[in-house]
């Protein structure tokens, strides 16, 4: 169908109020009698905690209560615990929290608290631990992730042995996959590359921190928090809080940065609630930038081993990755996983081995970061792919498009099918608009001290879910209500997924009411607001509510004006008689016959396979209007990828190893486009974040105490203005998916990942092909390699300069 | 106060007691030889250290605030002050105006940026008692009298400045501060004049789109 909104851009309806300071973000909330909270936290990265001390602490002016481990919910490790009973596991470990009349007077009683902690060995590098014999960062383990149990492991002493100091040893993993013949596989290959690298993590640094502010009101705790979804967090923060979900009211109207780090909410959340329970006020739990540091999270580093054998064509014959994951104390993420399957996807190994460990570190938790694993593997892997084009002497271009995915292709372990894959038809696009065969003569052009760097990047992350609930109202008053549960983390993909629906139902935009923020407004059941799932994820499920809300617009229409409801359609807002147009009822009308006729139509007879939280949401609105209410049960076979490729021009100072980005393209594969500008914002907003991921920014650790040495965002340097090309350009393949109605596919993840990869592979080739096999490629790095000094770092040490 | 990083004192009592060979940390695996070689991993003594309360933006309890009239958006605005307090906690939490983002409390991100007598400066880094007798502007101040938008803000919705907006209201009054001393700026110039601003987002090119939309459109 042609549509009068999708593809087209307008204003979202919350922008004013970030241009005006309006937006109220969780700290901007105040209630009368608000108490302050602040946490005390480990000063060691790894340390028992003997004794407690709190009685000075309790005679300070102004202390209202401390809250402790044994007030607040326990999970079973490696699950982050609220707070922390017997070990703590890193330098800024919350171990109890302070109430006080002032930030300041709690301030004074976390000085007054004495603890005796016992010492215990800590490691900051994974390959510590799995030496024998080496440090564990926990006394129960070493090594666990989801779906891998908390153990210990320890690869031998021979495994080391077996390899020189800057390949990685490839002990006992804790999981493995593969397909095909790998071994098959090398020997028919003409080239074989074995490279060990480091792909580094970084903090999130999100502007907002992740401060929490709750009371409550009539048995229910009210949570104001920074959260970047919404309805599908609220489980687990009444999980962490100890409540039922219909216990919790969660506002999350706006949140300052996510990243990944606030998507199903996060242990502080309960801090707050509960120290407010128990005190009996209401209860702000400001978090400081260092505090978010420690408490926020981290995308894990990899300490990698890539072995490639390709054919003289440059396809790629056989895959062996190993990947040792730094996940930090807790459970972290799985980002070793979407590595792997990266891999698979990207270059479409004709036969691949995967194995993998992920190591716990007394480091601050790791947790997902846009396009975890996918995006810090991909630059450290591009380069090693120009490397094997330079070698077999073919394009570089050339080599990714041969062992590009299409979309008949397969990924993973288990050779999954794919929804639709147009990455080869972004690289021909990137490769026009960026004019590549004209540039990459330009490669290693020297221009004073300047040399120049050509590169290309891809990335990777699936980009699509389904099973959600939409839900829609329309009033008396002819209003259409959308409400959405996706939460706003500044994609405004709630509001361009919610053109769907209004696309859908021939409504005008200005007249919709977008219902969101608030659990108390009735809010459906959503996907979470990461993963770049949103707009493909919600566009189905506004599709499925709209589809329901024209079956009972129609079918009111007919028990009004006779006939049946086939013998209708959708007009201006209003339902319309297909062979006698003057026959028809407005929308107002219609909601109020819906009132009248009650059950499914009002809301008070619901689908028996939606959501309980989506039941309890419409229960809020029931008999107000006409309500629409559906899950998602359209079909999907496959992963849902999102790609993009980005395009680099650099000029490396030779004298200062500055690189000056002199233009970067990006072309996404999403699909259908349902937001222009808001399209454009994430691909360039991602690419200037691969900036920081490639180039600039480092995780550092002092490894002999534990202690963060980058912690701030002044020592991180993420990037600022000066940092990035004044403009990233972008384009689409706009090749709609055939499994989502709309044709829409996700895309906010790989932006990032094409773009580091994008830089990294430019560095390399400004520098002759020099591979670095380690992320960032810092300013000292280029410099050292340019005057042949050695590097501060050793081969794959990781959290360190 | 505890600093964001232990005291040296107790970083040095507490590696003293741990084996030589972890302190000179030559290679790792130089490193493991020596835990192992040591026979244990760690000292049986207990350290009694105070923990890391982080970052408070107050003075203690018990200090004297004083009475001050500041000039906030056009209006004299009388309250008590700490010697010690900085203008962002005075705004947020004594005049109402959260808009003005406190994002590092450090200068390092510009979130708190307000206008002091028409140039751009972090509020989290300058004293409140400092800036009485000059011209405070925050967000709250920049739309016109009768709320209409001011250029800059209109240019940002219309290029859709902000992602999540935190850092938007220090990059809309970097921009209105560097329009007022140069009103056609190049972009080159602009990006200097606000490169003080930082976005995790990375949402510049919209920024400065806007920034030079409002410059051509004012």
């Amino acid at each position: 169908m042609a549509y009068k909104l999708i593809g087209k851009n307008f204003t979202p309806v919350d922008v004013v109020a970030k241009v005006t300071g309006r937006a109220k973000y969780a700290e901007d909330f105040r209630a009368e009698r608000m108490a302050f909270c602040k946490t005390l936290s480990s000063p060691m990265p790894h340390a028992r905690i003997r004794n407690i001390d709190t009685s000075a602490a309790l005679k300070v002016p102004g202390v209202l209560g401390i809250l402790t481990a044994d007030d607040v919910p326990q999970f079973p490790p490696p699950q982050p615990p609220i707070l922390s009973k017997d070990e703590v596991l890193y330098v800024g470990h919350p171990i109890l929290a302070v109430a006080a009349e002032s930030e300041a007077a709690a301030a004074d009683a976390i000085e007054a608290i004495k603890i005796d902690f016992e010492q215990l060995p800590h490691v900051t590098d994974p390959l510590e631990s799995l030496f024998p014999g080496g440090p564990n960062a926990r006394s129960n383990g070493n090594v666990a992730a989801a779906q891998i149990n908390l153990q210990t492991l320890k690869w031998e002493a021979s495994d080391f042995a077996a390899v020189t100091e800057d390949q990685l040893p490839a002990g006992k993993p804790a999981e493995e996959w593969s397909y095909g013949d790998v071994e098959a596989g090398f020997k028919a290959a003409k080239l074989v590359l074995d490279e060990s690298f480091v792909a580094g993590g970084y903090p999130h640094h999100s502007m907002e921190t992740r401060t929490a502010f709750a009371y409550w009101e009539g048995g229910k705790c009210i949570l104001h928090g920074s959260n970047q979804s919404h309805t599908s967090a609220v489980p687990n923060i009444a999980r962490l809080i100890g409540i039922p979900p219909e216990q919790l009211v969660f506002v999350a109207e706006f949140c300052g940065g996510g990243f990944g780090s606030k998507i199903p909410g996060y242990p502080n959340m309960a801090i707050a609630a509960l120290m407010s329970k128990k005190i009996g006020r209401p209860v702000m739990h400001r978090i400081s930038r260092n505090e978010e540091y420690a408490i926020g999270s981290a995308r894990p580093s990899f300490q990698g081993r890539a072995k490639l054998g390709f054919g003289a064509d440059g396809r790629l014959l056989a895959a062996d990755l190993y990947l040792v994951q730094e996940t930090g104390p807790h459970q972290g993420a799985g980002d070793f996983r979407s590595a792997g399957a990266c891999l698979s996807m990207l270059y479409q190994p004709v036969a691949m081995r995967y194995r993998a460990v992920p190591v716990l570190t007394n480091t601050p938790p790791t947790g997902p970061q846009r396009g975890p694993g996918e995006n810090q593997f991909v630059p450290a892997l591009e380069p090693i792919m120009d490397k094997a084009a330079r070698e077999l002497g073919i394009d570089r271009l050339a080599i990714r498009k041969l062992n590009a995915p299409e979309s008949s292709s397969k990924i993973g372990s288990d050779r999954g099918p794919l929804t639709s894959a147009f990455i080869k038809e972004a690289l021909d696009k990137g490769a026009g608009l960026f004019n590549w065969d004209e540039r990459k003569q330009r490669s290693g052009q020297r221009n004073g001290t300047k040399v120049t760097g050509i590169g290309v990047g891809q990335g990777y992350h699936s980009a699509g879910s389904n099973g959600f609930d939409g839900l829609l109202r329309i009033t008396p008053d002819g209003k259409l209500h959308i409400h959405t549960g996706v939460g706003n983390l500044g994609t405004y993909s709630h509001s361009a997924t919610a053109r769907v629906a209004a696309d859908i139902l021939n409504y005008s935009w200005d007249n919709a009411i977008i219902e969101r923020g608030d659990t108390r407004r009735g809010l459906p059941w959503n996907s979470n607001q990461a993963g770049s799932l949103t707009a493909s994820t919600q566009s189905r499920t506004m599709y499925v509510a709209a589809v329901d809300m024209k079956e009972k617009l129609t079918d009111i229409a007919a028990q009004m004006l006779g006939g049946t409801a086939a013998d209708y359609d959708l007009g201006d807002e209003k339902v319309v008689s297909k062979t006698d147009p003057s026959k028809s009822i407005t929308y107002a009308q219609a909601a109020q016959k819906a009132i009248e006729l009650g059950g499914k139509y009002a809301g008070k007879e619901l689908p028996k396979d939606i959501n309980p939280l989506t039941k309890g949401s419409v229960e809020m609105i029931a008999g107000t209007g006409l309500i629409a209410v559906a899950k998602d049960n359209l079909p999907r076979v496959g992963i849902t990828p999102g790609l993009t490729t980005t395009f680099a021009e650099i000029e490396l100072d030779t004298e200062t190893g500055k690189i000056e980005i002199k233009d970067m393209l990006c072309v996404a594969d999403c699909g259908t486009v349902l937001h222009p500008l808001g399209l454009g914002h994430q691909i360039a907003g991602g690419n200037v974040m691969g900036i920081g991921l490639a180039h600039l920014e480092r995780h550092v650790y002092d490894p002999k105490l534990g202690i963060p040495t980058t912690q701030g965002i002044e020592r991180s340097k993420p990037p600022t203005y000066l940092d990035v090309p004044i403009e990233v350009r972008w384009a689409a393949v706009e090749k709609p998916d055939p499994q989502n109605p709309i044709g829409v596919k996700g895309v906010g993840e790989p932006v990032q990942g094409s773009g580091a990869a994008a830089i990294t592979s430019a560095i390399s080739d400004a520098l002759g092909g020099h591979l670095f096999n380690r992320t960032p490629v810092s300013l000292d790095m280029i410099l050292n390699h340019l005057n042949k000094r050695p590097q501060a770092h050793k081969p794959l040490q990781v959290n360190t300069v | 106060m505890t600093d964001l990083i232990p005291d040296h004192d107790t970083i040095a009592t507490c590696d003293a007691d741990r084996p030589a060979s972890v302190s000179t940390r030559a290679s790792r695996r130089e490193f493991i030889k020596g835990v192992i070689a040591s026979g244990v991993a760690v000292s049986a003594a207990g350290y009694v250290v105070v923990g890391r309360g982080g970052e408070v933006f107050a003075q203690a309890a018990g200090t004297v605030t004083r009475l001050v009239t500041l000039n906030v958006n056009g209006r004299d605005r009388p309250v008590d002050v700490l010697p010690n307090e900085t203008l962002i906690h005075t705004l947020r939490y004594k005049l109402g105006l959260t808009g003005t983002k406190l994002g590092c409390d450090h200068s390092e991100c510009g979130n708190c940026t307000v206008m002091l007598d028409d140039v751009a400066s972090y509020s989290c880094s300058t004293l409140t008692h400092s800036v009485r007798g000059r011209k405070i502007v925050t967000i709250e101040g920049i739309e016109g009298p009768n709320g209409e938008l001011h250029p800059v803000q209109k240019a940002m919705v219309e290029e859709l400045g902000p992602q999540c907006g935190f850092c938007t209201p220090g990059q809309v009054v970097s921009a209105v501060a560097l329009l007022k001393h140069n009103p056609k700026p190049t972009v080159e110039e602009a990006r200097i004049a606000m490169s003080g601003n930082l976005c995790r987002c990375g949402a510049y090119d919209h920024y400065l789109k806007a920034v030079m939309r409002a410059a051509r459109e004012a």
